[in-house]
């Protein structure tokens, strides 16, 4: 965490507030704290906001508003911050093949680690992830809590299609794509499970601020779920 | 009231607003029109109040078939848009009648065209917008693009035909574009690479799209000894990627966090005119400080104000 937020310009309407420089409870409490009380008192001529793991996105117009206002404004809210309250969190278990078509990049994750493709799916399976945040695309969750054992750094080029589904390792994280798209995060399984719906209310399986487990299962208990989840 | 009839669609043309906004934080992009001049142009002319949807058409255009008498005006890269047999004429409203045809032969200048009628491009606001996002497949028609035998519905309008832009205000799209960008968020993941980023010349590769266009050119290296991709964090319209192997991506609508260092960010002004760049035009970056770009912006919205003030005599 550090001492005060880091400002950083995003553009001609944006400013990017950081408060640490590692994905950590802490941190991202902070982010959360910040935001809700942004989205509870808004500050003039901001348009949007969006939190993520340490830094928050201040979108603004920039015919009402200017950094250095928006520098002074989160500088005040930061000390003036009353402590809020939190729902507690829920967890989720998410059905997850392993390797294989499922997950092209298991073999790259193992060796990178000295690890065998089995440890992995082990060491994955048995952690519990804090739900950081929502983004990338819709319903995406960016996940806290990977084991150090599991640590892979992104892929040198991305590819041009992930599907929708699948599950990654980014260097000290791991995710599920909602949707097919681009992507560069080394695939380790795929879950037959809809985190993203359109036709569903609500279209997002999950939040942020809540817990997500992974359960392994095997390729013919995929093709029965994914079977049966339809639209 | 219906108002055409998809007869061909084009090579991706979609429905756009000015995009969908509050939504970003679970992960739903922006989304909406890439050229936001062409886009407030072509409604201004048509009457339509800002933020109704048009088509935006990508380098060939759909066929139209008119259904009901109304209004248009297209704006942005000349597509070569004809109405029936003869050129219609572009940055101008226009009338149309039940049995006009409206086609595209081929791309003259730009990439996008942006095809406004009276009354807006009607259909279900998912979210607060129209706009298609077709990887998240929701808005526009079933959150696609146009399809043949697509009927497209539009609301109420008023406008008169012979709304002309000035023509000293009528943008040209070249092939080789200079953009103006403000440094960072990640300008101190760089050293050399910031000079090389400033001198090069990119090509536009033939990976250009909504989401993002990569740029083929020198490779832009990494200061020496830092991580060369970020703890993922949101992404705004225009921001430059540098991945590991230093070929640039510029972000454009649909695109809500990602992981790599930026090295800058596309002023709002010129977000437009990379769309409006296609596969193999050049691209050089220049760089501004905030003061400036907030200049530019004012003169760019004085420009749009000056445009609809014309009109209104």
């Amino acid at each position: 965490m550090y001492d005060k937020p880091r400002f950083l310009l995003a553009g001609d309407r944006g400013l990017l507030v950081e408060f640490g420089a590692a994905i950590a409870p802490e941190i991202n409490r902070k982010v959360r704290q910040i935001f809700l009380s942004l989205e509870k008192m808004p500050i003039h001529g901001v348009t949007e906001v969006i939190p993520t793991y340490r830094s928050i996105l201040i979108f603004y117009d920039p015919l009402q508003s200017d950094p250095d206002k928006l520098k002074q404004e989160i500088l005040d809210r930061e000390n003036k911050l009353d402590k809020l309250e939190i729902p507690p969190p829920e967890t989720i278990e998410i059905q997850v093949a392993y390797g294989g078509d499922f997950g092209p990049d298991l073999d790259f994750v193992a060796h990178h680690n000295k690890l065998s493709p089995e440890e992995v799916i082990e060491i994955h399976t048995s952690g519990t992830y804090l739900i950081y945040m929502l983004g990338f695309t819709p319903g995406f969750p960016f996940l806290g809590g990977l084991s150090e054992k599991l640590f892979t750094p992104r892929l040198e080029k991305p590819r041009q299609f992930v599907p929708a589904g699948s599950v990654g390792i980014a260097k000290n994280q791991t995710g599920i794509y909602s949707i097919d798209s681009p992507g560069g995060w080394q695939l380790i399984g795929r879950t037959p499970i809809k985190i993203y719906d359109p036709t569903r209310f609500p279209p997002f399986l999950l939040k942020a601020g809540n817990y997500l487990r992974f359960k392994r299962i095997s390729g013919e208990e995929f093709q029965e779920i994914a079977g049966t989840h339809k639209d | 009231m219906d108002i055409f009839e998809v007869i061909q669609p084009g090579a991706y043309t979609t429905i756009q607003d000015r995009g969908r906004f509050d939504y970003q934080q679970y992960g739903v992009p922006i989304c909406g029109i890439v050229d936001s001049f062409a886009y407030r142009v072509a409604n201004a002319l048509v009457g339509n109040s800002q933020g109704q949807a048009v088509l935006e058409a990508t380098v060939f255009g759909p066929t139209l078939k008119v259904l009901n008498q109304g209004l248009i005006a297209v704006t942005g890269g000349n597509l070569s848009p004809f109405l029936n047999n003869t050129p219609l004429p572009m940055w101008e409203s226009v009338t149309i009648r039940p049995g006009d045809m409206i086609q595209f032969k081929g791309v003259k200048g730009g990439c996008r065209a942006y095809i406004a009628v009276a009354g807006g491009i009607d259909v279900p606001i998912v979210m607060g917008s129209r706009s298609t996002y077709v990887a998240g497949k929701i808005g526009g028609i079933d959150g696609r693009p146009l399809a043949a035998g697509d009927r497209l519905n539009k609301g109420e309008g008023i406008a008169k035909a012979g709304n002309r832009v000035p023509s000293n205000l009528i943008p040209t799209y070249s092939n080789n574009i200079e953009i103006r960008v403000i440094l960072g968020p990640q300008d101190d993941y760089f050293s050399e690479g910031i000079e090389k980023f400033f001198t090069s010349t990119f090509k536009v590769s033939d990976k250009a799209d909504r989401m993002g266009y990569r740029l083929e050119g020198d490779i832009i290296m990494h200061r020496d000894g830092v991580e060369k991709s970020i703890i993922s964090e949101p992404s705004v319209p225009g921001g430059i990627q540098v991945p590991p192997d230093g070929q640039p991506i510029i972000l454009l609508v649909e695109q809500t966090v990602g992981g790599y260092t930026k090295i800058a960010t596309i002023i709002s002004p010129d977000i437009g005119k990379v769309g409006q760049a296609k596969p193999g035009d050049q691209i050089r970056f220049k760089q501004v400080d905030i003061e400036e770009a907030h200049r530019i912006l004012k003169m760019e919205e004085e420009k749009i104000e000056s445009i609809k003030m014309s009109l209104m005599r």
